[in-house]
């Protein structure tokens, strides 16, 4: 606030010009990074698998000398990092970061693979298939954050979806389940709207509530019930469906187009999401209640009304993500199995920068992260996997902090209003 | 209108006045009988018949202070929460929302454990402070550094706070689970048992062995002092208020508001970290994931409960930690599963943080006060 206050265009040139050596410096640490440890300790060749077991297409193994590549890669990222020091370069800052990032983390899939052989469709795949709750949870806290309100109930929203799915899936399949587990959803979401926007409870108290209460139901009838009943708690899993000719392509058509409903689901309701908030009347004013909702008000728009829709739609949606936990990927519910997957849905949120393909872009991205911390166990790397689970949240820290670059939510975002 | 804003969102949060009766007396008990009531709801909504829910809640009224050896458990579980929700108490009388209690426990709670094994051949006198303390520093500087990035760069404490919390639980699993922590021999995530001259010495044991109240709720008693002290009776106190109340107000009159947030945030995580300490060295005798159990977000409701006063903080935790104690005894004996405290727990939560609810729901239980003060 108090940065905003006194930002002239002195201020912002500085801030942007620290900014830009900053993300200079950590280009060139990062070059060191890879030079001396990708580099230096990577032997053979890296093996990588295109094609998987009945692709029409069988693609050839992609095969990468491991230390010249890397080797190149360092080179090409001391260049980037000298590069924010020329003139000019504040422009492309994020830009040149953002391709430094991945080509550091394909150096380090590289060095993990040297000498062995690593499935890269199979792994893509996995990460498409990871982000689906990520990127909705993402959405969610996206579309009431619009509207000012905080929502830190996303896991709590997810848990319930699961839970429900799984109990109503069991009893009346899959698709009975699925609309169950969108309704709790919404109802979660409708109880948040009236917490605090009726009742103005302090919005992230309403979300720890709401996340300790998902919790605490769910567990305990998950030990109370579902132990002694295991029929409740036994739901059919929808299978893959192919879509017609894109899933005979290579590589894209395993990764994108052999999937469930939920990712094709994720699509539709993420690009419908996208047109909602920035194509249409109602999203418009949607967001002009998160800037500015006395201005909001004076226009007449229903400030509340906005509001309760947006919040229960973002619950809708978290309980068809929530869905997936269950009818999606194992036909079971476990107590907290959502395992703090609603709080990187929030992660990604901010480093969306509170738009929907933002947060689907962020949750690829820890998608990964969480798909490769599955498999360095399978490459025996000496790295543990607890600081690849790390790397979203201190990568959020981070980013909220205005390190490197600055996330800025709505303006009137965790405020209650209050009609006069 | 902004200002007016503000200022109503400080006052709900934290600043009550000492004789807002209603608020500090008529809210809480109603939230925990309202909660207690839709508790039963659930149970008979999962089959439990009716006597069985009576004899649930009988259960946990005997197995919370129904004997000396309830009101032992009942202390020990409150002692941790209490300790953490002082500190959550503080910040939001600061204005600082910290939901990081869970995250400075738990790295206090593993900085006590690793002094309480490593230090051989100490005495009591000196070994003891050595851990807590350790766990007190730990917990502060989890805690000062969302403080700080808040007061450096705006970063919002929630956000940064639950990361921190994510990342201590990450911490958690690959410290238990490789050395100096881990116990050796061992392939689990567990840690090296705590020496007997660290641990926290067990106060009833000359009554019967069994008893497990230990020195931890004298520690507890004694910050809930401190607290009650540093908030009301210091310069430093007021300046903490007078930040929560009206930030720019506190600026003008030449706070520093960035410092006041670091250190407050510091205290709150040096508290919390004392009742991870207090778990370790008190309690469990050493450390493996969620070792917390929780405390650290309870604590939030217990700080909402206990009105951020300091003594309401303590008589919150006492009730939570009979829950714990009371919900273990209710799963012995009426085979009903403890996970229903935590939905107590969640809606005492929303039934105090929703004073407009509970005067919509229940207008006959306000007259009182609105009738004495002319109506509203």
């Amino acid at each position: 606030m108090a940065v905003i206050e006194t930002a002239g265009p002195v201020h912002i040139d500085q801030a942007r010009r620290r900014q830009t050596l900053v993300i200079g410096w950590l280009l060139i640490a990062l070059a060191v990074f890879v030079a001396v440890v990708f580099g230096a300790e990577a032997y053979g060749d890296a093996t990588f698998r295109l094609a998987l077991p009945g692709d029409m297409i069988a693609l050839p193994n992609l095969v990468v000398p491991a230390a010249p590549y890397n080797y190149v890669v360092a080179a090409l990222l001391a260049f980037f990092g000298a590069r924010q020091f020329m003139r000019g370069a504040a422009r492309r800052a994020s830009l040149f970061l953002g391709i430094g990032l991945f080509l550091a983390v394909t150096t380090f899939l590289v060095w993990a693979t040297a000498g062995k052989e690593f499935s890269l469709t199979g792994m893509l795949e996995a990460t498409v298939v990871r982000a689906v709750p990520i990127a909705l949870g993402g959405l969610v806290g996206t579309l009431s954050e619009r509207v000012a309100v905080v929502n830190i109930g996303i896991e709590g929203m997810l848990l319930s979806g699961a839970f429900t799915g799984a109990i109503v899936g069991s009893l009346a399949g899959g698709w009975i389940g699925l609309v169950a587990a969108i309704i709790v959803g919404g109802l979660m979401g409708l109880a948040l709207g009236a917490l605090v926007i009726t009742y103005r409870v302090d919005q992230i108290i309403a979300g720890v509530a709401i996340n300790l209460f998902a919790l605490g139901l769910t567990s305990y009838v998950t030990s109370q019930v579902l132990t002694v009943h295991h029929q409740l708690n036994n739901a059919p899993i929808f299978g893959a469906v192919d879509i017609p000719l894109l899933s005979r392509l290579p590589i894209v058509g395993r990764v994108l187009f052999q999937q469930n409903i939920f990712v094709y689901g994720a699509a539709i309701i993420i690009a419908a999401a996208t047109y909602y908030l920035f194509h249409t009347r109602s999203g418009l004013r949607a967001r002009a209640v998160g800037e500015h909702p006395e201005a909001a008000d004076t226009l007449g728009i229903n400030v509340y009304r906005v509001r309760y829709i947006n919040v229960t739609v973002g619950g809708m949606v978290a309980g068809f993500a929530g869905a997936w936990f269950t009818l999606g990927s194992v036909g079971r519910f476990d107590i907290n199995m959502t395992n703090g997957r609603g709080f990187i849905g929030l992660a990604a949120m901010i480093f969306g920068r509170w738009h929907p393909v933002g947060a689907l872009m962020a949750a690829l991205v820890f998608g990964f992260a969480d798909s490769l911390q599955q498999k360095l166990a399978i490459l025996q790397t000496p790295i543990p996997s607890e600081f690849l689970a790390m790397a979203p949240y201190i990568a959020t820290i981070v980013l909220v902090a205005g390190l490197i670059g600055r996330a800025r939510p709505p303006a009137a975002d965790g405020k209650p209003y209050i009609k006069d | 209108m902004r200002q007016e804003t503000l200022s109503e969102e400080a006052l709900t949060r934290a600043a009550v006045s000492r004789f807002d009766f209603e608020q500090l007396a008529i809210v809480p008990v109603l939230a925990v009988v309202v909660a207690m009531i839709l508790g039963g709801g659930v149970m008979l909504a999962t089959g439990v018949t009716v006597p069985m829910i009576g004899q649930a809640y009988l259960a946990l009224f005997d197995g919370s202070f129904g004997s000396l050896a309830a009101v032992s458990e009942t202390l020990t579980a409150a002692a941790p929460v209490t300790l953490a929700a002082l500190g959550i108490a503080l910040g939001f009388r600061a204005g600082l929302f910290n939901i990081g209690a869970e995250g400075q426990m738990i790295v206090g709670g593993l900085a006590a454990v690793t002094a309480g094994f490593s230090f051989h051949g100490l005495p009591l006198v000196v070994h003891l402070p050595l851990a807590l303390l350790a766990g007190m520093l730990a917990g502060a500087i989890w805690a000062a550094v969302p403080g700080w990035l808040k007061a450096a760069t705006g970063a919002h404490e929630v956000i940064t706070t639950i990361m921190l919390n994510l990342i201590a639980v990450q911490l958690t699993s690959f410290l238990l689970r490789n050395p100096p922590l881990q116990k050796p021999g061992r392939h689990d995530p567990i840690s090296a048992s705590v020496l007997p001259s660290a641990q926290l010495p067990k106060l009833l044991t000359w009554i019967d062995p069994g008893l497990r109240l230990n020195a931890g709720i004298i520690i507890t008693v004694l910050m809930v002092i401190l607290v009650y002290w540093l908030l009301f009776r210091t310069t430093l106190g007021f300046e903490f208020r007078a930040s929560g109340l009206n930030p720019p107000a506190a600026r003008y009159a030449g706070m520093r508001s960035g410092l006041i947030i670091v250190v407050v945030m510091a205290i709150a995580g040096a508290l919390a970290g004392l009742a991870g300490a207090n778990q370790v060295l008190g309690v469990l005798g050493r450390a493996s994931p969620g070792f917390t159990g929780g405390a650290g977000f309870n604590a939030i409701a217990v700080a909402l409960l206990g009105r951020s006063h300091p003594v309401g903080v303590l008589l919150a935790g006492i009730l939570f930690g009979a829950l714990d104690a009371g919900g273990r005894q209710m799963q012995v004996m009426a085979g009903v599963r403890i996970d229903l405290i935590a939905i107590i727990q969640s809606l005492i939560i929303v039934f105090v943080a929703a004073p407009l609810l509970m005067r919509a729901a229940f207008p006959w239980a306000f007259g009182f006060n609105a009738r004495r003060q002319g109506g509203r």
